[in-house]
């Protein structure tokens, strides 16, 4: 054998050799995919966004520190997206593509139908979901596969009218809402916690298209009832800017909120000084509670994405929520009967907010289980660009 | 009653500019542009660039979507419609290729804009109140002028500029025009660049009142649909005719119907379908074409 053929025939095995190493370390490297199925084009293209943005973020920290140690084994975490384009009948068939993954766990759908469609799919392919949608029947028995990823506007709603009646002095409501079930399901709600508070409703029958772009002829006949609060309920980030700086233009001068998350930087190129006072809900991004651990997730979600989206302050949480169930119970991987018996005893510290918060499942006062993720109720006001907590408070 | 006008007239003269530069493209080339809306949406992210990153005068935005949308609606024309349309003597081929370039240019926008709703400060401050029997911005009353003299500024150019009569005479009769000289390939691709600049300008104008977002395209064609089928497709004064009735009807329904709901585009539809089983080429349209 000349030295030329030993050459090639030693090259070959070192070739055959780091194949085979690489072979054995994929063999040993799990991976967890998590799905997310939600709106991520149409002008409501920014909640589904920043919500799978969110979990891309999340995986790209967990998998950069070498992955997720569930059961004594080491997943790396991949998300799979699907586009539902806010259509019931593309949440289904993302669901059913989920189902043929065999992916056990999805974040979404973003709104109430959607997420209704897909109950039947993940009822029937052992999916556990975490929706943004508020209809109590997805939460409550027999329904068990959903778990609600925010603060519904039920819940949120008395909150804010009673802090802004005691402490703003409100007392006179008009309701303003989009053509879609969500926002109608969420005025209505909030019309009658304002009149369980005994506020005056003056208006809540204007409805607007959801592609409306000129709010100056819908807001005109709200605000001719003179409300000391304009509440546009389930407005779209698309819309707020918007819908502010009309009713400014108006010569409105009461309080404005919502019970839905919005970005400060859209507000502020929307509608500028004009938002100021704004009151709307948010998760745990403002100075005076987020933890180094959050600021870390907002840096990698900027580097990641180019701009951070004040919205994934909470839809930050829901990843996070399904792992560290997992962590609990290891048989949930494959098992979501035994992730369900998880969440009923699950606890562990929110590594998202200063202090000593926890993360839990509740819900058992609206829905009966625990079907609801222990997201903090921030309630926050717009100044100048940028967000200030009015106050924190939790549900259950 | 004096502010519902007033909105309608607002709003009619944005939608005129709108549906102008659609009917323009279908009366030379005879495309439904389905894209028209995304282009709209350009216009309105670049206009958005330039003065909120780039910190430049509401103007410079507005050349840059003018000009960048009229080299993108020359590029379409060029390589993408005109070798259809020398190849495929089906017009769904056109449509279907207009349908493609709106999905693409929503992905594109996606990608280089981003989610967001995006929006410029205020381009003149304060408000004109007559008594509150008519509130309006001065900045919508700037960008309704603005628009105006547009509208006014491409009649006058189709009527008086040898281009626009080119374009007219190709809109009338396209074999005759050629028999004629005219450069019919040049003057389709000038009026499909026109067209789209048309889009891009009123994109880049409403984006200091309405602001901007990923979604707003395809809304933003059917209206201009709407308003061709109301006027009557391939004519000019009926784009204008029918952006300021779809303007005033939406006006007038936002505010009288508000108390049955939101049944305005409800009542203008159902209104579209009678007018249109009546009179299907519109108010200014011919019959045969």
């Amino acid at each position: 054998m000349n030295r030329r053929t030993m050459m090639l025939r030693s090259t070959a095995l070192a070739v055959l050799a780091s194949l085979s190493l690489s072979a054995t370390a994929a063999m040993a490297e799990e991976t967890l995919k998590i799905g997310f199925v939600g709106v991520t084009s149409g002008p409501a293209a920014a909640w589904g966004t920043s919500n799978v943005r969110s979990m891309q973020t999340l995986a790209a920290m967990l998998n950069e520190k070498g992955g997720v140690e569930i059961g004594g084994t080491t997943y790396k975490i991949e998300i799979v997206t699907f586009d539902d384009q806010k259509d019931p009948k593309r949440a289904i068939a993302g669901m059913e593509q989920m189902a043929q993954q065999g992916i056990h766990y999805v974040v979404g759908p973003n709104v109430d139908d959607g997420a209704a469609a897909v109950r039947p799919v993940a009822e029937a392919n052992n999916i556990i979901y975490v929706p943004y949608a508020f209809p109590k029947e997805l939460y409550t028995a027999p329904a068990e596969n959903a778990i609600l990823g925010m603060v519904a506007s039920y819940q949120s709603g008395p909150a804010i009218y009673k802090y802004l009646k005691d402490n703003k002095g409100v007392t006179k409501v008009a309701f303003v809402a989009a053509n879609e079930s969500d926002p109608l399901s969420q005025r209505d709600s909030g019309v009658e916690a304002a009149k369980a508070l005994g506020l005056e409703v003056t208006s809540s029958d204007v409805t607007y298209q959801v592609d409306t772009t000129d709010f100056t002829p819908v807001l005109l006949p709200v605000l001719k009832t003179q409300p000391d609060l304009l509440v546009l309920s389930g407005v779209a980030p698309a819309a707020a800017p918007q819908m502010i700086r009309s009713a400014r233009d108006l010569g409105y001068t009461g309080l404005i909120s919502t019970e839905t998350a919005q970005d400060a930087k859209v507000i502020e190129e929307g509608a500028g000084e004009a938002a100021n006072g704004f009151i709307s809900v948010g998760g745990a991004s403002t100075p005076e509670i987020a933890s180094d651990y959050m600021k870390e997730f907002v840096a990698k979600y900027t580097e990641m994405f180019g701009e951070y989206n004040d919205e994934s302050n909470t839809k930050v949480y829901a990843l996070e929520y399904i792992l560290d169930t997992l962590k609990a119970d290891p048989k949930g991987i494959s098992d979501i009967a035994a992730f369900k018996t998880a969440m009923e005893t699950f606890a562990a510290p929110n590594p998202y907010m200063k202090g000593d918060a926890q993360m839990t499942y509740v819900g058992t006062t609206s829905f009966g289980q625990k079907r609801q993720l222990s997201v903090p109720l921030v309630v926050n006001e717009y100044k100048d660009g940028a967000f200030q907590t009015l106050f924190v408070a939790t549900v259950d | 009653m004096e502010q519902i006008i007033v909105n309608g007239l607002f709003l009619g003269a944005s939608y005129a500019l709108i549906a102008l530069g659609l009917t323009l493209i279908f009366s030379l080339m005879n495309v439904l542009n389905f894209a028209h809306g995304q282009m709209y949406v350009i216009g309105g992210f670049i206009t958005y660039t330039v003065v909120a990153q780039f910190h430049l005068p509401f103007l410079v935005g507005l050349l840059a979507s003018a000009v960048a949308l009229a080299a993108l609606g020359a590029f379409a024309e060029r390589f993408l419609f005109a070798p259809v349309i020398r190849r495929s003597k089906r017009e769904e081929s056109t449509m279907l290729l207009a349908a493609g370039i709106a999905f693409f240019l929503d992905a594109v926008t996606l990608l280089v804009f981003g989610e967001k709703q995006r929006g410029i400060p205020k381009i003149v401050g304060g408000v004109f109140n007559w008594d509150f029997r008519i509130v309006m911005p001065y900045d919508r009353i700037l960008i309704g002028a603005l628009a105006v003299a547009l509208i006014g500024a491409f009649i006058l150019f189709m009527r008086q500029s040898r281009t626009g009569r080119a374009m007219r005479a190709l809109a009338q009769d396209r074999m005759a025009a050629e028999l004629m000289g005219v450069d019919v390939e040049r003057y389709s691709m000038i009026g499909f660049a026109l067209g789209a600049m048309l889009a891009g300008l009123v994109g880049g104008l409403l984006v200091s009142i309405v602001g901007v977002n990923l979604g707003m395209g395809g809304p933003t064609s059917i209206k201009a649909f709407m308003m061709i089928m109301i006027g009557g497709a391939g004519v000019i004064s009926g784009a204008i005719a029918g952006g300021f009735i779809l303007g005033m009807l939406e006006s007038v329904g936002l505010s009288l119907l508000a108390a049955y709901g939101d049944i305005t585009y409800l009542v203008i539809f159902a209104s579209l379908m009678i007018f249109l089983a009546f009179r299907p080429q519109g108010l200014m349209g011919k019959p045969w074409g």
